[in-house]
């Protein structure tokens, strides 16, 4: 009966029913990967709700254009790609072809944007746990203080003396941190550490680089977190963008090869439905930790 | 008569190993099963051998004692991720359910290979970090104990974690198949199967399927988080870099009470098939016992917290999850009442998968209802972390879950292998798992409530008997297991050939041969009433059941 069905498993009685039970699988596949991502999600909110100070302080240390350019290269290629599976169904081979290249273009071009910013979080180490350890305060941060505390390029906690703390902070301050800690342990889960708390109100600068006021929280225990929270989500979501890329570069050499038609195009349907969730993934991953205001 | 069916069509290992066939795929899951499932025993058995004595049999000093550990995680977490939550689903579920439903085979079939592979990697994985050195968490893998390496676990944790988070994708591989098979793949009217004519065992794997797919992939981040947080130390579970311990506890029971549900659901399904076959009575209540399959898995999700009462929760969030969790014994119990509606008045033959159905409902019971002590705030507290939780667990996910699959894999043994088993010495093996399961587990609950607790390789000389007598009906098991496994592997060799039919069962996998054809149904079947016995009838020269009508003249016979 599937002899003139060439893509018609045996097991299926008609072409139809195959897309549907392909259809119904790919939304349950999506669905599992929704919850996936929801247990970083959940662990965001715990911390976010726990502790908004991390995330005041730490999200100004990410670029928030950069951020927004990934956004809309993403968009762009979930746009294209919607398009390219309307190609294949009215048989625009040429059409659809185009429009898998741009999907996978944008697609590379979005993890570069990702690498770029890795990068920098490299160099800058922005990393999570122990290798937490910035050279400089955040730009907004780094605006707001005056120029002889600035220059604090270079100095890392093994450096030991105590002025050549990061983030130019007072003397009594650093004289508090051994400097052997190669990272700062909490107190505890919720504990804000009072040697911490500069007391003198009046060299603090603002946490907020939308309206800089003269008052600057000192750097939050633990903002490392932040950061690991960060690189779970957007590395989770950026293996996702590979898996993508790679699934469209398939269906590009399958387009070529004149496998899909009117009659069947289900593969291109269903990983443009992959494609979607990650760019909605990312939709929601951009201002939860780009965008984050003063709290 | 053709003798060509789906073991010997076609034939060679590599037909084995690459195939798409789904009964083949349900060979091939239980065979991986119940070799691990022996690996799990054998740690049990280590467990309950060193427990002879007050101050250990085995491990007798206290720096051996964290071997101890290492044999408790690994029965743990053996039995639960390798026997429990695939055992069912991935064996019994795969061979029957497509012919259950009269289809030919699982809409993904590629997949569900693939499913098994991943399972087999995830297996090998898990064992080979028993190689590079046991884990000691004990099979919760609490944070921090198990996040920080400096605290004493071993890097084996992150390889075991691993592996299970490949076995939780294979778990839901299976569960998104199944799903779409039973939405898409069953077949169309008139005479086709509808919802309701559905067997219940269907309904059961269908309820386990919705929450493999939406518990797992919570096991699946938690296990990376976990992973993460000991290799880069993010900081989320670990307080030692500002992370929270009891967010895990969230995060893992939020899986965990489900999974629970994933190994118990298709057992009660297994339960509504036997009951009314060897009751030869339709199954009583029939819509009540298919929606309370999934009442059990809707409610099932919103009763984790019951695991983490003492653990610093809000009173009224522990409030709140002991009220829903007295909620979900509602459904079971409502299974367990028809279960012995069904039995009422029926003509009940005990046969061996009848005699595990009757072990499960008494074992099951006792299990449930010492689930609602366990449920209730202030008794809670005072057995928290004792044997009384150890011996719960075991009422339901041995004496229920495990009794269940026995039952079931005597019940389709003539189905899956052609060849009917000697009666006696299996009901025999019945009894002694029976006696064996009651004499370890029942002086358990004793321990519990005198406050022995769990995990503990010593203790002290007062419990002795108690201890004493349970590691004896361990003993007593293994016997009735050696016993069960001689019998079905002797019927291999020397069993009779099975007829189609053996038991008089009306669900449609007993209106093919035994064992079936490669596709399973060359003409889709005629559906009728999966509890209508009456149309059988025994044909002596055959030693099998046959329909009497066709559903379709019967069907036309009651409606003039
Ligand atoms: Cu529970």
């Amino acid at each position: 009966m599937s002899t003139t069905q060439p893509h018609l498993a045996s097991h299926f009685n008609s072409p139809q029913q195959q897309f549907d039970s392909g259809k119904l699988g790919i939304w349950l596949f999506l669905t599992t990967e929704i919850l996936l991502f929801s247990g970083l999600f959940c662990a965001y909110a715990v911390y976010r709700s726990n502790h908004p100070d991390i995330f005041a302080f730490a999200h100004q240390y990410l670029n928030k254009w950069l951020g927004a350019l990934n956004t809309l290269i993403l968009i762009s290629s979930s746009f294209t790609m919607a398009w390219s599976v309307r190609a294949a169904q009215l048989n625009q081979k040429n059409l659809c072809t185009t429009l898998l290249a741009i999907t996978i273009l944008c697609g590379s071009a979005f993890l570069s944007v990702k690498y770029i910013e890795y990068k920098n979080k490299w160099q800058e180490h922005l990393l999570p746990g122990p290798r937490y350890n910035p050279r400089e305060l955040p730009p907004a941060e780094a605006e707001a203080l005056d120029d002889q505390s600035r220059d604090r390029k270079g100095a890392t906690w093994e450096g030991g003396a105590a002025s050549t703390l990061p983030h130019g902070r007072s003397l009594t301050v650093a004289a508090l941190i051994p400097p052997t800690e190669t990272f700062r342990a909490p107190i505890g889960p919720a504990g804000l550490n009072p040697a911490w708390v500069d007391n003198d109100r009046s060299s603090r600068f603002s946490m907020s680089w939308l309206a800089p006021t003269p008052s600057l929280e000192p750097e939050p225990n633990n903002t490392h977190i932040f950061f690991g929270i960060y690189f779970l989500m957007t590395g989770l979501h950026a293996i996702h963008v590979l898996v993508g890329i790679s699934l469209i570069t398939w269906l590009l050499l399958r387009t070529t090869r004149g496998d899909f038609s009117p009659q069947y195009f289900a593969p291109i349907d269903f990983t443009a439905l992959y494609w979607h969730i990650v760019d909605l993934i990312w939709i929601f991953l951009f201002p939860l930790l780009y965008l984050i205001g003063n709290t | 008569m053709t003798t060509a069916n789906y073991l010997t069509h076609p034939r060679g290992i590599r037909s084995w190993l690459l195939t798409l066939d789904h009964k083949r795929i349900g060979i091939m899951y239980l065979v991986s099963t119940l070799a691990a499932f022996s690996l799990g025993g054998l740690f049990a058995m280590i467990v309950r051998t060193q427990l002879l004595s007050p101050n250990g049999a085995i491990f007798t000093v206290a720096k051996d004692y964290d071997h101890y550990n290492q044999m408790f995680t690994l029965h743990g977490a053996i039995m639960i991720f390798l026997v429990l939550i695939p055992g069912v689903p991935g064996a019994l579920g795969n061979f029957v359910l497509p012919l259950m439903l009269g289809a030919r085979d699982v809409a993904f079939p590629r997949l569900n290979l693939f499913s098994y592979y991943l399972y087999v990697s995830g297996a090998l994985i898990v064992i080979l970090s028993i190689i590079l050195g046991a884990v000691d968490t004990g099979w919760t893998f609490y944070t921090p104990y198990s996040s920080d390496p400096d605290i004493g676990s071993r890097d084996a944790v992150s390889l075991m974690v691993f592996g299970i988070f490949i076995l939780g994708f294979s778990s839901i591989l299976t569960g998104m198949n199944f799903i779409v098979t039973i939405h898409k793949l069953r077949p169309s009217p008139p005479n086709g199967m509808t919802w309701f004519r559905m067997p219940l065992f269907l309904w059961s794997l269908y309820a386990t399927a919705v929450i493999q797919i939406l518990a797992t992939p919570i096991l699946g981040i938690t296990l990376l988080l976990l992973i993460m947080e000991r290799t880069l130390h993010v900081g989320i579970f670990s307080p030692r870099f500002g992370g929270d311990p009891i967010l895990f506890q969230h995060f893992f029971w939020f899986y965990s009470h489900p999974a629970v549900y994933i190994m118990i659901l298709p057992a009660m399904g297994i339960m509504s098939e036997v009951i009314p076959t060897f009751s030869r009575k339709p199954i009583f209540g029939y819509h009540f016992v298919a929606i309370s399959s999934l009442a059990i898995a809707i409610i099932g999700f919103l009763v984790w917290g019951h695991h983490m009462f003492p653990n610093g929760q809000s009173t009224l969030l522990s409030t709140i999850f002991s009220f829903l969790t007295m909620c979900v014994a509602i459904p079971s119990a409502i299974k367990v009442w028809n279960w012995l509606a069904t039995m009422y008045k029926g003509s009940i033959s005990l046969k061996t998968p009848m005699c595990y159905a009757l072990a499960f409902l008494f074992l099951f019971t006792l299990g449930g209802l010492s689930g609602i002590y366990l449920g209730s705030l202030s008794l809670n507290v005072h057995v928290h972390d004792t044997y009384f939780v150890v011996a719960h667990f075991h009422f339901v996910m041995f004496g229920g879950t495990l009794m269940g699959f026995l039952s079931g894999l005597h019940y389709w043994w003539p189905k899956m292998t052609g060849k009917l088993y000697n009666e006696n010495p299996a009901r025999l093996a019945c009894a002694l798992i029976f006696l064996g399961f009651n004499t370890t587990f029942l002086p358990q609950f004793l321990l519990g409530s005198h406050g022995m607790p769990r995990r503990s390789a010593t203790y002290l000389p007062e419990f002795a008997p108690y201890h004493i007598l349970s590691s004896l009906g361990a003993g007593i098991q293994l016997l009735g297991f050696i016993l069960a496994a001689a019998v079905l592997i002797h019927s291999l060799f020397r069993g009779r050939q099975s007829p189609p039919n053996p038991w008089g069962a009306a669900t449609l996998e007993w209106s093919c041969p035994s064992p079936p054809p490669h596709d399973n149904f060359s003409t889709p079947p005629l559906v009728g009433d999966p509890y209508d016995h009456a149309n059988l009838v025994w044909i002596s020269d055959q030693e099998g059941y046959r329909r009497s009508q066709e559903p379709e003249a019967r069907s036309q016979k009651s409606q003039t």
